[in-house]
């Protein structure tokens, strides 16, 4: 077995100081002190904030298919170090994620790789196209016990084939995770249809694709009194919508990314395509509705859309470059700057933004996102929010490097991570500890 | 000035000295030897990835009448369907040691890339990037206004009209930024389609007829844009190219309801019959064919302001 561990003086959820003893791969012991078990490793965690392991609903791990932008052992290690312990892996693989076996490999890997627990996302329609289901249930009983689903890249479109999907995820109580863009609203798009966009002449994508699509998933999981979870919320009518259904008791949940929390349309005047993204940045009166919706709880959960990508599919023209960016590694940090440092948000709120709501959405509530307490499985993140750090692009885990924050201050990071007691990070101060 | 990429950041006093050196650059045309030796031993490079030969002619005989050594770089589609990409295009270019790159694209933001990839040492010079940017259309715009309404000054007081397919004119967005930083008021006439959403902080108004603009504005200049009949069929901006031509085309009569002075203008190629007729084509007010002999003064002026200004003006 591993050697215990001795986590001493943390502060439990940036809150009370306490110590943990893990052993075998549980926490055996929360108290003011620990008594240390012979050869047991001692980690002094003095100012550093405990939480839950992070839980990312929303990740791209590229395996199968392009290899050469991640592979679920990149995309793992990127984020044990951004203090992930569990990810949930989008369908739009090559082949996708629509049978019981692409999810089977993709989970089996990623308990293979043993860096964080890989809970595979199944395509809601074969192949992404939105025309025929993927056989769900089979997804859903194999060994990656699929709860989510989702045509994620692409909007399940057609509003009889999402009233069907939403209806039959029933059967083993699951939810559809839909990414809400109207297809004909935004035929060539390339970002936030605006001042800017109007300046720069680039194709629009209107505020109103998003939003038309979440009041008519909302309005179809109530009438068919289904779970949909909205993906990358990313407007500030979004927000009005999802808050109304949430008035009207509708089974809706919501996430935002870290990235439509601090970045705004404004950069695409640098033409760089590392801040190209799908939905695309907005404006900063949308960034605000977020970050209060998130403050308020409307917005149920952070999630990453870690999307990474070949250099040539952003070396390029705007327009020709694919949509997304780089998030695991970064997504602690972005969080910690743009809700912790300024008050809009705890560090027990990151703990239920982060981990256990995203937990209960994609039901691995069993396994992640549990409480720091005794006889609980050691999943668990170790933040300093102090450790001030730059972000360069070359540096991080992932295969890609389209990160758009390179060069920017994060304010802290997670230093050490561990799954089931064994530890899938560390900073170089702790490494010591482990000698 | 080290790259001309967008009139949005044009200082009046650049603008200006363009101006005035195409004055200059225009006179010397008329000398029976037209060629300068003032670039000679420089390297211009036409990076066209679209096609368009009257730009490039245009660029070309702006650049050996200066002297220097012109090559055509043609580089068609996209670099996500064949070819090279745009950043080994570039590196290509910087190791043929090109001193100035005169670039048009498909893609919006193209020329901005190339200045500041840091992928090329040279000058780069948008010929039209997507629909963004086309600086040295707008520049031999106002070079010919000047030149027939206001030689020597500036633009303010007059009114200029754009027509047309705002949303999607690279043109358009050149001209209302460079008119309004010389001083003249510009009024977008074009239908609520082809108006880009976001359009308000534009230093312009926008009316939706062309009847409504002559009814309101004592226009000086009028510039008809073309517009691209796969607007009219595909995309769906409006209904025919008839009802097009009706509201937004410049007939005789509409014509005649200009001020005597007025100009009538038109970037090229024109699709007679839609956005203008023979009749106001052909009219001793139009400038049309005297905006493409000012586009070669204008692109000469801006090659050596970009090359050899800093020599100049040692």
């Amino acid at each position: 077995m591993s050697r215990p561990i001795v986590i001493n003086n943390a502060h439990l959820y940036g809150d009370t100081v306490a110590s943990l003893l893990i052993e075998d791969g549980l926490i055996t012991q929360v108290a003011d002190t620990v008594e240390t078990p012979d050869g047991a490793v001692v980690i002094d965690a003095q100012g550093l904030v405990a939480l839950p392991g992070l839980v990312d609903l929303h990740t791209h791990l590229r395996e199968p298919g392009r290899e050469d932008a991640e592979t679920i052992e990149t995309g793992s290690r990127a984020a044990a170090r951004g203090g992930w312990t569990a990810v949930h892996a989008m369908a739009n693989t090559n082949p996708v994620a629509d049978t019981a076996g692409v999810v089977e490999q993709v989970y089996s890997r990623g308990q293979e790789i043993g860096l964080v627990d890989v809970y595979p996302v199944g395509a809601v329609t074969i192949g992404l196209k939105g025309e025929h289901l993927s056989e769900m249930g089979a997804m859903a009983s194999s060994k990656a016990r699929v709860r989510l689903f989702s045509d994620d890249g692409v909007c399940v479109y057609d509003p009889v084939i999402m009233r069907r999907a939403l209806e039959y995820v029933k059967t083993f109580d699951g939810a559809v995770v839909q990414h809400a863009q109207d297809l004909r609203l935004t035929e060539g798009a390339q970002m936030h249809e605006g001042e800017v966009s109007a300046e720069l002449g680039l194709a629009g994508w209107p505020a109103v694709a998003e939003e038309s699509i979440v009041a008519r998933d909302a309005l179809l999981a109530e009438h068919v009194g289904s779970r949909v979870h909205v993906q990358h919320l990313s407007t500030a009518g979004s927000v009005e919508i999802i808050r109304w259904a949430k008035e009207r008791g509708i089974k809706v949940t919501a996430e935002a990314t870290p990235h439509h929390l601090l970045l705004t349309d404004e950069s695409a005047r640098t033409y760089d395509p590392l801040f190209k993204v799908n939905p695309p940045l907005r404006t900063q009166a949308d960034v605000d509705a977020l970050r209060a919706a998130v403050a308020d709880g409307t917005i149920d959960i952070i999630a990453t859309d870690h999307a990474p990508h070949a250099s040539e599919d952003k070396d390029c023209e705007w327009a020709a470059a694919s949509f997304g960016m780089l998030g695991l590694e970064t997504a602690l940090g972005v969080i910690q700057k743009v809700l912790v440092d300024t008050g809009a948000a705890t560090w027990r709120d990151v703990a239920r933004l982060m981990s256990e709501a995203p937990a209960r959405i994609g039901q691995v509530d069993h396994l992640h996102g549990r409480p720091i307490a005794e006889g609980e499985p050691a999943n668990l993140t170790l933040v300093d929010p102090k450790a001030a750090w730059t972000v360069t692009p070359e540096a991080l885990a992932s295969r890609a490097s389209n990160t758009p924050y390179g060069g920017i201050e994060l304010p802290g990071r997670a230093v050490a991570t561990f799954l089931r007691g064994v530890p899938t990070h560390l900073d170089a101060q702790l490494e010591g500890a482990f000698a | 000035m080290r790259h001309l990429l967008t009139t949005k950041d044009l200082s009046k006093s650049d603008a200006l000295r363009i101006l005035d050196t195409a004055t200059q650059m225009a006179a010397t045309q008329e000398r029976e030897v037209r060629k300068l030796p003032t670039l000679r031993g420089k390297t211009v490079v036409n990076l066209f990835f679209e096609d368009s030969t009257r730009t490039r002619i245009s660029f070309e005989a702006a650049a050996k009448r200066l002297s220097a050594d012109v090559i055509n770089f043609s580089a068609k589609g996209s670099s996500v369907s064949k070819g090279e990409s745009l950043k080994d295009t570039a590196l290509t270019l910087q190791a043929m040691g090109a001193d100035a790159v005169v670039v048009r694209h498909w893609a919006s933001g193209a020329a901005y890339q190339l200045a500041h990839g840091g992928w090329l040492h040279g000058s780069v010079l948008n010929a039209g990037d997507g629909t963004h940017q086309h600086p040295t259309q707008s520049l031999l715009d106002a070079f010919t206004i000047r030149k027939h309404l206001a030689p020597g000054g500036d633009l303010s007081g007059f009114t200029v009209a754009i027509v047309g397919d705002v949303l999607h004119s690279r043109v358009a967005r050149s001209n209302v930024y460079l008119l309004t930083t010389l001083g003249a008021k510009v009024v977008l006439v074009a239908p609520p389609t082809l108006v880009p959403v976001g359009i308000e902080p534009w230093p312009c108004d926008v009316v939706h007829t062309l009847d409504q603009a002559l009814d309101t504005y004592e226009i000086d200049a009028l510039m008809m844009l073309r517009v691209q009949r796969e607007r009219m069929t595909g995309g769906g901006f409006f209904p025919s190219p008839n009802e097009y031509s009706r509201i937004f085309g410049l007939d005789g009569d509409r014509l005649r309801r200009l001020p005597d002075h007025a100009l009538v203008m038109h970037p090229g190629p024109m699709n007679r019959g839609l956005e203008i007729s023979a009749e106001a084509a052909d009219s001793p007010r139009s400038v049309i064919v005297e905006q493409v002999a000012n586009g070669v003064a204008v692109r000469m002026a801006a090659l050596y302001l970009l090359l050899a200004g800093e020599e100049a003006a040692q």
